[in-house]
């Protein structure tokens, strides 16, 4: 038996040869071999009972995972606005002068791949880079060439790590070089909270009366849509089926976000409270954090809190000591994929499939993963969630605004002085919070990512809450001097690279919007344009399948609606009959050379 | 009467059945709702998106909705006609479709909706995509220039046939019909009699040594629109 089959084996044994770990197993084949192979997708089929496609269906869905050897060590460059800003083009061009190669190739040594990856979310602190599973922020073409040369020297990340972060980034299981940047604390997310304070008092209540708690809180699902996190609760439970399952939505991928990133490095014991305290609600045994793959860094240090959770009793069998109540939680890394961070798509990543949403209905409270009613949730709401059972329900809807309850945590980054993560009650003026982070001058502010709304100073006065600026957190700035219309090419170039392709208006529609975008940046656009973009753009937000192309075309929309002037100031109207698009000098080059001549009618 | 769930289909009132979808009760009533993907013998998928109806005026897929009681739903509006258009447009551009000479030609169910939906040629910039060719197999060639991802025959070789020949491979626009092999689909389990082989809706799995066997003007839809024999229910009850 070859070392490869042997070690696939194991690796599969390790996961009882279930192919709903697919994810697991595909990623400990890679971190073992370098890539899953052409070999290695049939052994795993054989090993798990699944047909070979199947495997390669998965593995070629995620950015992390690859069926061809790379580098031993894969530099992912940021390929996040945000880090082109502050100087990534420059900076990835010293990579790649440093190392010989351009991005997407790999030395010929076999010993350094040089990629481009989307928002790792570490935009208060860009340009960065993940080299493995190691962060690099602040980066310079100094720094790049120094990376280089440390890696050959070395051939160890870990190594790159000089002056390590505030708070845990510092734990021996962490040992990061990324900052916390928490800016504004509040009386929820950011505040103290001894273990099993919440749980205990959850666990003196029966579920439904905790249910009711977190109904009168009115708390609202923190991921950006708002949905009532008490009903989510009660579907859940009410539905039919003993095994049911709580999941933590940690995929946060919304370029420009990046505050689950401070709660999982600092208060990861308050979310695994609030998880405990679901699975009590809902009648759950199983919960699973769904950890982003750019998080991976993270991981040793989770694993951790979870055992000493364990130990202490806060997770395991009889929780607390409470008759008939078991819960556990496992951790599932994602390997490079936004659209997980889609309930649904997240449930199909951790049933070990490519990352596709799902058919609603069955909402996922009905038939969830594997079948079994589930209720997925994010970071911040298990925190809110623990703060409530602790501190009354009363008293969290006391604070925010009417329809928008507790506080809300926003990363905030771009053209500002003080980039971070800022706590504030819900219903805060954006203008208040431009103010705070310095940044008055902001010509134009991305609140919620580029899955929410670019607007303009006229909206400054408009409240960062569910019925006015919904956000899931994200709040890019952008000063006088950025190209609005570059900002859009850029989240389009994101949406395009992240569609799972499943439907045919996100897959074709964001391709199309991008090529127009880019069309009129290049001075080829026409009036025309605008009303072909309108169309386009409303096409694929209404027929697509998924939160991820029925909001992917916001950013042309708010374009058209707050930033009009700036594209009709680029788009001509046609000097000729031909389309702007159609050079017709290049379309005659190669008759004109084969027949010697130049056209008579064409040459000016 | 009461394991009936009344609705409405642009005001005309449908009984649907417990457990149908909007397009399974739009169909045993005789109203036609575009579609690519969907098909009688497989389960719904929902990825053309060209059924996407408004139920109580939220965008949903007709193929994989649960009709229920007294909702309302809209069809052939001209908003929702623009969206399709577009999104047949959008399949077209994808592609590289050679109507003129493609052997599914009359019979295509892509071909067919484009003319129905009144399309003479789409507004979106052609991508002319480099996809591959397999015509390894002794029976069956696949031309994936032509393929719309619609998953019949992923659905139909798992479901209808037992096997697994079929399965998507890339995510976004790099996303591929893929099959279970290293390269070939001669290394494959494939039956030229497979459902999953003649499902396919247009030019992309094909049986060699068949084409153009029948006449132009003898086609499936040389006479009439795609969806024609679902209306022909509606007007026959009409009549009766």
């Amino acid at each position: 038996m070859s070392e490869l089959e042997q070690g696939i084996r194991q690796i599969c044994a390790t996961f009882h040869n279930d192919k709903s770990r697919m994810m697991d197993i595909v990623q400990a084949v890679q971190a073992r071999f370098g890539c899953v192979s052409s070999v290695a997708l049939d052994l795993i089929a054989k090993a798990v009972g699944t047909a070979r496609v199947e495997v390669e269906s998965t593995v070629s869905f995620y950015t992390f995972l690859t069926d061809q050897p790379k580098g031993k060590i894969v530099i992912r460059l940021c390929s996040d606005v945000i880090d082109e800003m502050f100087g990534m083009g420059p900076v990835a061009r010293a990579f790649e002068d440093a190392l010989g190669i351009k991005v997407g190739q790999t030395t010929p040594d076999g010993a350094i791949t040089l990629e481009w990856t989307a928002c790792i979310g570490m935009c208060d602190q860009a340009p960065a880079a993940i080299i493995n599973d190691t962060v690099v922020t602040y980066l310079s073409t100094d720094k790049a060439r120094e990376i280089v040369a440390e890696l050959r020297k070395s051939g160890d990340p870990r190594k790159l790590v000089h002056r390590l972060g505030d708070g845990h980034n510092a734990h021996p299981l962490v040992r990061s070089m990324v900052h916390n940047s928490i800016r504004r604390k509040g009386p929820v997310v950011f505040a103290d909270l001894p273990p099993g304070s919440a749980l205990r008092k959850a666990l003196a209540m029966s579920p439904v009366e905790v249910i009711r708690d977190v109904k009168t809180s009115r708390l609202r699902g923190r991921g950006g849509a708002g949905f009532p996190a008490g009903m989510k609760w009660e579907f859940t439970r009410q539905s039919e089926g003993e095994r049911k399952i709580v999941i933590c939505n940690a995929d946060e991928g919304e370029p420009g976000t990046f505050k689950d990133r401070v709660i999982l490095t600092e208060y990861a014991d308050l979310l695994f409270e609030g998880m405990a305290i679901a699975g009590y609600a809902i009648g759950a045994k199983e919960g699973i954090l769904y950890l982003r793959g750019e998080y991976a860094y993270m991981r040793p240090l989770l694993d951790h809190i979870l055992q000493v959770r364990r130990d202490a009793g806060l997770l395991g069998r009889e929780v607390c000591g409470k008759r008939g109540f078991d819960f556990d939680i496992r951790i599932q890394l994602g390997a490079g994929a936004y659209v997980c961070g889609e309930e649904t798509s997240l449930i199909s990543s951790c049933e070990g499939l490519r990352g596709d949403p799902k058919n609603r209905p069955p909402f996922p409270a009905q038939k969830g993963y594997l079948g079994c009613p589930t209720s997925v949730n994010n970071v911040e709401t298990y925190c809110c969630v623990a703060r409530i059972l602790d501190r009354g329900p009363g008293w969290f809807a006391e604070i925010g605004s009417k329809g928008s309850p507790g506080t809300k945590l926003f990363s905030v980054s771009g053209d500002c002085a003080s980039p971070g993560v800022y706590e504030y009650p819900f219903g805060v003026k954006l203008i208040e919070l431009l103010r705070d982070v310095g940044a008055e001058d902001a010509a134009a502010v991305q609140v919620g990512g580029p899955s929410g709304h670019l607007v303009g100073p006229a909206d400054y006065n408009r409240s960062l809450e569910y019925d006015d600026l919904a956000t899931g957190g994200s709040i890019v700035i952008f000063n006088k001097d950025r190209n609005v219309v570059h900002v859009v090419r850029k989240y389009l170039e994101f949406f395009v690279e992240e569609s799972c392709g499943y439907c045919t208006p996100c897959r074709v529609g964001n391709v199309l919007l991008l090529q127009k975008i880019e069309d009129i940046l290049h001075g080829r656009g026409t009036p025309a344009d605008l009303a072909y973009l309108e169309q386009l753009a409303k096409t694929v937000k209404v027929t697509s399948r998924c939160g991820l192309g029925q909001t992917s075309p916001n950013p042309v929309l708010s374009l058209l609606k707050s930033f009009r002037p700036v594209l009709e100031a680029l788009v001509k109207p046609q000097a000729d009959e031909f389309l702007p698009t159609f050079d017709i000098r290049a379309a005659l080059g190669s008759t004109e050379d084969l027949i010697g001549r130049k056209s008579v009618v064409f040459t000016p | 009467m009461s394991d009936t769930i009344p609705f409405t289909i642009d005001g005309v009132a449908v009984e649907g059945r417990p457990g149908q979808t909007i397009l399974q009760a739009a169909d045993d009533a005789g109203i036609y709702i575009p579609r690519l993907c969907a098909h009688k013998e497989l389960h719904p998928f929902g990825s053309c998106r060209v059924c996407t109806v408004k139920v109580n005026g939220r965008p949903q897929s007709a193929c994989t909705m649960p009709c229920a009681k007294g909702m309302v739903v809209e069809n052939n509006t001209p908003e929702l006609l623009e969206h399709r258009r577009g999104l047949v447009e959008m399949l077209f551009v994808e592609g590289n479709h050679y109507c003129m000479f493609c052997e599914k030609s009359g019979n295509c169910e892509l071909q067919a909706l484009a003319y129905r939906l009144g399309i003479m040629a789409p507004r979106y910039p052609f991508q002319f995509p480099d996809r591959n060719v397999d015509a390894s197999h002794p029976d069956v060639l696949i031309d994936r220039n032509r393929c719309i991802l619609c998953a019949r025959c992923v659905r139909a070789s798992h479901d209808l046939d037992g096997k697994n020949v079929f399965q998507f491979v890339g995510r976004g626009s790099k996303k591929r019909i893929w099959i279970n092999a290293e390269a070939k689909l001669k290394d494959t389990n494939l039956d030229v009699t497979d459902k999953a082989v003649e499902i396919c809706p247009v030019g992309a799995i094909l049986k060699k040594r068949q084409g153009y066997a029948v006449p132009v003007g003898q086609r499936l839809y040389d006479h009439q629109p795609i969806g024609s024999d679902i209306e022909a229910k509606r007007a026959a009850a009409a009549q009766a």
